[in-house]
């Protein structure tokens, strides 16, 4: 172990470069966001990830979120265990009949401000699963929704330009 | 001792079923094979379900593959999970969707239907209004001083949505027991009616980290069914996405499984060493998971030039540094003294579930599609199925390491032989309803796609069976007298698929 992290020390790093926030989502919050509540929260998020029906595509690259090319943590976001630690529920996939309970309570249990981004194809509109008698559709079915990252599954770097638009001046 | 071709000969033959056969079967047939699976003779590989047809795949490890069908009027069979308990959730399953009545089945309690759809058995022929929703009744547990912890739908983490509930006596997990189908998307009503190339998309959303094997999956299933032969340079090129998919898919787990032993370091470098692994798969074929790449006919699109160039260099690096992290796993003391000999699971379990992948190969079962039955270009190609006996996390640990050596190995023998060609072939129309079945290993162990192409080339009606259904119930089994701390280790060490089991 002592030679692995040593070889850390002396390799360059490997996180990648800052990457500007995506001006649809800028546009696209604008209109959505209150500058006061902004304020009070700084340069720090708190993201709760709800699985609503996803294939568990988004949640791959969520994860990869964490590795050290993207570090997202250096932006100030955190992935936290709890709707009650958080500021963003961050969902994936359509939502299911058999979830729209579960995220309406997630909702419920998060403290004001809070906002909801909706990640991925399935989550803006159903995606290809929309129509089954088992879908709901999209997630601004059942929550409002501040900012969608489109993608199947969006690239991390993609998640990444959507979420520091939440934080940007 | 009947073998499984002669049931299949005792049945009357359904035509255009590819490559293997189907028989529809009496009820005194049916159960003749129910017993042989009750016996341990043969192993189950599916059960589904259409309007008033019951149907089952079975693997008779001597003799092969085949699916009988028994048609079951106003929905009543026998049950099969009343001799065989690895059938019980497919039948509870179809049960929900097809409103079949398997007769003698001990548990009842529906299964995917939460009584949320505003619809019964939806796919029957002619649905049902919704029933009442009663509280789910789950197994009981007695003994003094017993608690229950129930934990989800919602889950601590960036994880897919599933119940659990334990009961614990102080720390030690007495029962688990496991509540699914939240994220029921109603795939196989969706593909019923669909044409193929929506199918295809549905079908490789249905577990996002197998898309490749469930996009291969269902292709084979269509090509077998429609008798296209696909051009050798696709074959290869899509063993190639299938051996990156599991190589990622495995360093990813190596690295979690450390993580919930609170071991970061293991995890941080395995998930470097994943990012490489998507990027190049990214540079090969346009996408990070490969999603859509495998097409019914060949592949989406050819490997590029610089694609070549990274997969064989993320190979290189890997091999220079994977090495190290497998020694650092094995020689951090306090690292195994959470993994060796927690989450066992049996090799009797694993062989009666015919339990698929690193869960099965780690508890003596060595079946691997690639081998038996096998196809191309996988039998032009060497590679060995790693095997262990523990059972434990350790041991699903280690079959995940040496799949990784093997994919690697494979990756560089497909590249150095890739043969020249065209990568599609169009898809023809049918002149009658045709039927295809088809077995890929994905990551996680075998996944069985069945379907009827009919009318116009429309998907009739498509099955997709994920190796997760099997290992499932294997979980509840191997967590029994661990501490409740040790679920999140067990349970990554298992890594099954909430999307690719609930549809």
């Amino acid at each position: 172990m002592r030679k692995l992290l040593l070889e850390s020390l002396i390799r360059p790093p490997l996180t990648e470069r800052p990457p500007l926030a995506r001006e649809a989502a800028i546009d696209e919050l604008a209109h959505a966001l209150d500058g006061a509540a902004r304020k009070r929260l700084g340069r720090s998020l708190s993201i709760r990830a709800v699985d609503t029906g996803s294939c568990n595509g988004c949640e791959l690259e969520m994860h990869a979120l964490n590795n050290a090319f993207y570090d997202i943590e250096r932006f100030g976001f955190r992935f936290v265990a709890s709707p009650r630690h958080a500021d963003v529920l961050l969902v994936t996939g359509p939502v299911t009949k058999n979830m729209r309970e579960a995220l309406k309570r997630t909702w419920d249990a998060t403290p004001n401000p809070k906002w909801v981004v909706a990640l991925g194809d399935c989550a803006r509109n159903g995606g290809c699963f929309a129509g089954s008698y088992a879908v709901v559709g999209g997630v601004s079915e059942v929550l409002p929704v501040d900012l969608h990252i489109p993608g199947c599954p969006p690239p991390p770097i993609e998640i990444l330009k959507g979420l520091l638009a939440l934080i940007e001046e | 001792m009947p073998a499984l071709i002669d049931i299949i000969e005792a049945g009357r033959p359904v035509e255009h079923h590819t490559p293997w056969r189907r028989a529809v079967v009496t009820p005194r047939i049916w159960n003749l094979a129910v017993e042989q699976l009750a016996e341990g003779r043969w192993s189950l590989l599916g059960l589904w379900g259409e309007p008033e047809t019951v149907h089952m795949a079975l693997l008779d490890a001597a003799r092969g593959i085949g699916v009988i069908s028994l048609k079951s009027p106003g929905g009543r069979y026998p049950s099969v999970g009343r001799r065989h308990p690895p059938a019980l959730r497919l039948e509870r399953a179809a049960a929900d969707l097809f409103g079949l009545l398997p007769q003698g089945l001990p548990d009842t309690r529906r299964w995917l239907d939460h009584s949320h759809w505003g619809v019964s058995h939806p796919l029957a022929t002619r649905p049902q209004p919704p029933v009442a929703a009663s509280s789910y009744r789950f197994l009981a547990a007695e003994g003094d001083s017993l608690h229950q912890i129930p934990v989800g739908p919602v889950h601590a983490g960036i994880i897919e949505p599933g119940h659990f509930r334990f009961t614990a006596s102080g720390e030690t997990v007495v029962r688990l027991e496991e509540r699914l189908g939240y994220v029921h998307k109603g795939i196989e009503g969706l593909m019923a009616g669909s044409p193929i190339d929506r199918a295809a998309r549905l079908a490789g959303r249905t577990s996002g980290d197998s898309t490749v094997a469930y996009s291969l999956a269902f292709a084979r299933a269509v090509e077998a069914a429609l008798g296209v032969e696909v051009p050798p340079r696709a074959l290869w090129l899509r063993a190639l996405m299938a051996e990156l998919e599991r190589v990622a898919n495995h360093l990813g787990d190596i690295g979690a499984i450390c993580n919930d032993a609170a071991f970061a370091i293991m995890h941080a470098h395995c998930g470097v060493l994943r990012e490489r692994v998507l990027r190049a798969s990214d540079a090969a074929f346009g996408h990070r998971l490969m999603r859509d790449c495998i097409v019914p006919g060949g592949v989406a699109s050819d490997l590029r030039e610089e694609g070549e160039h990274a997969v064989r260099s993320v190979i290189v690096e890997i091999r220079q540094r994977f090495p190290h992290l497998v020694e650092l796993y094995d020689n951090t003391a306090s690292l195994q003294d959470r993994t060796v000999a927690t989450g066992r699971l049996g090799v009797e379990l694993a062989r009666q579930y015919a339990a698929g992948g690193y869960v099965g190969r780690a508890s003596g079962r060595d079946f691997d599609a690639r081998r038996t039955p096998g196809y191309a270009p996988y039998d032009e190609l060497a590679f060995e199925v790693p095997a262990l006996q523990e059972g434990d996390v350790n041991a699903r640990v280690w079959i995940r390491i040496r799949e990784v050596e093997q994919s690697l190995s494979l990756v560089e023998q497909i590249l150095d032989r890739l043969p020249d060609g065209p990568i599609r072939v169009d898809v023809t129309q049918p002149d009658g309803p045709r039927e295809g079945l088809a077995l890929v290993e994905g990551f996680r162990g075998d996944i069985l796609a069945w379907l009827r192409i009919g009318e116009g080339g429309l998907v009739e009606r498509c099955h997709l069976r994920d190796p997760s259904w099997f290992q499932w119930p294997l979980l509840e089994a191997a967590i029994e007298g661990n501490i409740v701390a040790d679920f999140p280790l067990c349970n990554k060490s298992f890594n099954c698929s909430y999307s690719g089991h609930d549809l």
